[in-house]
């Protein structure tokens, strides 16, 4: 190929090892709506989840800007006090049940698992599609209450007020989440057991990639923990509905069970958003720096540990409620714990990258990005593990800027690093490296921006969920204002680049970074139909970069 | 494998009429989906679990009320259930035995008569309720505790005629009903009030539950259909039965359900007697 421009130079440096077929790939096989609409095919899957959580992206990102604007001064004067409950409690539903939880493990997850094990589809394809459409109708209903009028409770439903005394529509909301819950159990349920039996020969455990250990745990801690939000949300309805007490302490019900309840999973569903988007790190940095990954076994321990650890800190959530102090400290020290797989792993990228060949293409600035603000985000966290501080910060932006920090710092950050690094096998195309790496400059600026002033803001007393606050918070909340309106455009770029190329880009070969995963060795880009010519073997661990070539072998 | 059971392939590879595209063997396709299932029951487990986890908690709470307001369920018709399902886990099994064995004709048949006890439980379960709401245990909006009052007073009742037995005496009364209502007279006690909600908790509950295994039962039954139906087809062999394998343990674990709430809500207060 002639055209080498300065900015993509990267994927001339690899072979194409397994050749193109402009003919005959799994988008443009077939044209017709239906066969998008209907199609079990995991990659088509992925790319209709990919369009909708954009759209639901975009609309939770409208609403983040509303409460910005409002936040600009002290006074109430965009929106009103009732309105600006039901943006943030808008923004946050969206952004967490219908963007975070399926953003990795929906769109990366369905379209690179059976491509990762050298499978030709998930175990369930029909399930799948099944998972596509509850998200989707899920969606629909949740943005029915919307438009009927909203929901003010906080995507937190805290009884008694969701229960009791809220006016707003609150059991149509309730009834998208639990629908929208069982797109995800399906959608994790169908990756357990892809991952268990449709691994190809000779790809053990430890031979898989480290995308496919976090998307395992993910999974694990999907279909254990949302089914009990479900019932909990039942519950709720069934409470409101029939003006029964069981979370109400009036009627001789326990509020604070709902709090268990919730956070049993809610808690768990934190590490549904950044588990995955440790994995696509994890292949990231191998990748770009031409490296083995340093502590392969405990790197995937380490996914499985989280996922464990993640299902019994749940009540830190609630130090401040009154539960037992003995709890509490447990709790709290448990929570700790959480601090060690994940310094395992930040520790294990480092080393990773050290003596490393390293190349900063889009995908590895993103990744950095990733580190920098997960890192913050997790150390703020054991602030908050500190029963002590705790008192002081709960309920304070100090919280609120911990948990964007990881959410939009980490998970968000590692799905672009993800989208970025994969696009060419998802659509064949190469996009500007330029372009792309300008976005992924202007989101991190824009982001520490955004969130840094709020954990000033929160140590400072200022508290989370009012749309009024003191005249001399106005400096700081002037800057997070600004840096939202940075990030919005470091968000909002992609949006044109990748669209240009996915029309317009230069065609990629099979392996433009010189990935290591069969995705990468074995698969056409875009891939066929039918993903591989032949059952891929596998005969070595995964990022075999010294000095080896691909020894990933047909038969 | 007879030879009308395959088909030639591009690649040339053999493959049987009952093999997805995208599994590579009969047997791992078995694998993947009787694995699947265990999956979905530990999710449905986790789905019981909250209504357990909050049952437990408030039967720790409010044990005596619990157990007082447990009496008032009707064992009898509890039993009977509980030995219905299990005839109904009985046939599930031999369902899937016949299906194993290839006798299409019979698993058909139990699975039919599979449904056909599943309908007897659900019928005696509306016998039940409408009973419960007869005798107002119904814990809805107008739940205004005078039911509390009602048992009151038969409790007392039966205390003194036990009272009475004791000491020999033949003739006893039933205290008047207004002297028990007026000792625990709403505008007298807090706790008349507050015992009065943990019971309408502990109904609140039973309904729930036993709601949720209905609903469970229903799912069931169309599944249950379906498949019957691809039975009497001949579609299952025994190199591919897994749908009967797996409507088996979806149909076993909502039994399992109902053995744990016959206990939980029936028998918790039996030893108090009625």
């Amino acid at each position: 190929m002639a055209t080498v421009s300065l900015e993509s130079k990267t994927f001339e440096k690899f072979p194409d090892v397994v050749g193109r077929h402009d003919d005959a790939n799994y988008l443009n096989h077939d044209h017709s709506i239906a066969s998008w609409l209907f199609t079990l095919d995991h990659k088509r899957i992925g790319l209709l989840y990919l369009v909708t959580i954009t759209l639901m992206f975009l609309l939770g990102g409208a609403l983040a800007g509303a409460i910005r604007l409002e936040l600009l001064t002290p006074k109430g004067d965009f929106l009103t006090a009732d309105t600006y409950n039901k943006a943030f409690t808008a923004h946050g539903i969206i952004m967490l049940f219908f963007f975070l939880i399926p953003s990795i493990p929906a769109v990366l997850g369905n379209f690179l698992v059976p491509l990762m094990i050298g499978a030709k589809d998930v175990a369930f394809p029909r399930l799948n599609l099944l998972s596509y459409y509850l998200y989707f109708a899920g969606s629909v209903i949740a943005l029915t209450a919307l438009l009927l009028g909203g929901v003010d409770t906080g995507w937190t439903f805290y009884t008694p007020f969701s229960s009791t005394y809220s006016n707003s529509y609150v059991i149509v909301m309730a009834v998208g989440l639990f629908v929208v819950g069982f797109s995800s159990i399906l959608t994790g349920l169908n990756f357990i057991i892809t991952v268990h039996r449709m691994r190809c020969p000779g790809l053990t455990w430890f031979r898989l990639p480290l995308f496919i250990w976090s998307i395992y745990a993910t999974s694990v801690v999907q279909l254990l923990g949302t089914p009990v939000i479900a019932v909990t949300l039942g519950l709720l309805g069934v409470e409101r509905t029939l003006g029964v007490g069981i979370f109400d302490p009036r009627l001789g019900g326990d509020p604070i069970l709902f709090q268990h309840l919730f956070w049993f999973y809610s808690h768990p569903a934190v590490y549904i958003m950044i588990l995955p988007s440790l994995g696509v790190t994890s292949e990231v940095i191998a990748t770009f720096s031409r490296k083995n990954v340093f502590g392969y076994h405990i790197i995937a321990f380490s996914s499985i540990a989280i996922a464990v650890f993640g299902f019994i800190v749940w009540a830190h959530h609630m130090f401040t409620t009154g539960i037992s102090p003995y709890a509490a400290m447990v709790f709290s020290l448990l929570t700790f714990s959480v601090a060690i797989p994940s310094g395992i792993k930040v520790f294990s990228w480092l080393a990773t990258m050290y003596g490393g060949s390293i190349s900063f293409d889009t995908p590895m600035i993103y990744a950095f990005g990733f580190l920098g603000l997960f890192t913050i985000g997790g150390l703020t966290g054991l602030f908050l593990s500190t029963l002590g501080t705790d008192i002081h910060l709960h309920d304070t932006y100090f919280i609120v800027a911990h948990f964007h920090y990881i959410m939009v710092g980490g998970a968000i950050m590692g799905y672009m690093a993800g989208i970025h690094y994969w696009w060419p096998k998802m659509t064949g195309r190469m996009y500007s490296e330029f372009w792309g790496k300008l976005s992924a400059g202007i989101t991190f600026i824009g982001f520490n921006f955004t969130f840094f002033p709020q954990f000033i803001l929160g140590y400072l007393g200022m508290p989370r969920r009012y749309y009024e606050y003191p005249d001399e918070f106005q400096v700081l909340n002037v800057f997070s204002t600004a840096g939202a309106s940075i990030l919005a455009i470091g968000y909002s770029m992609p949006l044109f680049y990748m669209t240009y190329s996915f029309f317009f880009g230069e065609k990629a070969n099979s392996n433009p970074y010189g990935g290591s995963t069969l995705d990468w060795t074995n698969t056409t880009s875009p891939p066929s139909p039918h993903n591989f010519e032949q059952t891929p073997v596998v005969t070595e661990e995964p990022y075999h970069y010294h000095g080896k070539e691909a020894a990933v072998v047909s038969h | 494998m007879s030879a009308t059971n395959e088909t030639v392939q591009d690649h040339g590879q053999h493959h049987h009429k009952d093999l997805a595209h995208h599994f590579d063997t009969l047997e791992q396709q078995h694998d993947a989906n009787t694995l699947g299932m265990w999956a979905f029951l530990l999710t449905e487990v986790l789905f019981f679990g909250g209504l357990f986890a909050a049952y437990t908690i408030y039967r720790y709470k409010y044990s005596a009320m619990f157990e007082e307001a447990s009496n008032h369920l009707d064992i009898t018709l509890g039993a009977t259930n509980t030995v219905i399902l299990i005839l109904s886990s009985l046939t599930m099994a031999l369902a899937v035995r016949c299906s194993q064995t290839g006798n299409s004709l019979w698993t058909g048949r139990w699975l039919l008569i599979t449904i056909a006890f599943g309908l007897m439980f659900l019928g005696v379960k509306y016998v039940e309720w409408k009973h419960d709401y007869h005798i107002h245990l119904m814990p809805g909006k107008d739940w205004s505790g005078k039911d509390y009052w009602h048992w009151q007073y038969a409790k007392k009742a039966k205390e003194m005629e036990t009272e009475a037995h004791k000491k020999g005496s033949a003739e006893h009364s039933l205290p008047n009903r207004n002297d028990v209502l007026a000792d625990n007279d709403p505008s007298l006690g807090v706790r008349g009030i507050q015992e009065s909600q943990q019971a309408r908790l502990f109904f609140l509950l039973y309904f729930c539950m036993t709601s949720l295994h209905a609903l469970h039962m229903l799912v069931g039954f169309v599944l249950i259909g379906i498949i019957a139906y691809f039975a009497y087809q001949g579609a299952y062999s025994p190199e591919y039965y897994s749908p009967v394998e797996n409507i088996g343990l979806y149909w076993h674990f909502v039994d399992i359900v109902w053995i744990f709430l016959f206990p939980l809500l029936y028998l918790l207060g039996a030893h108090m007697g009625h």
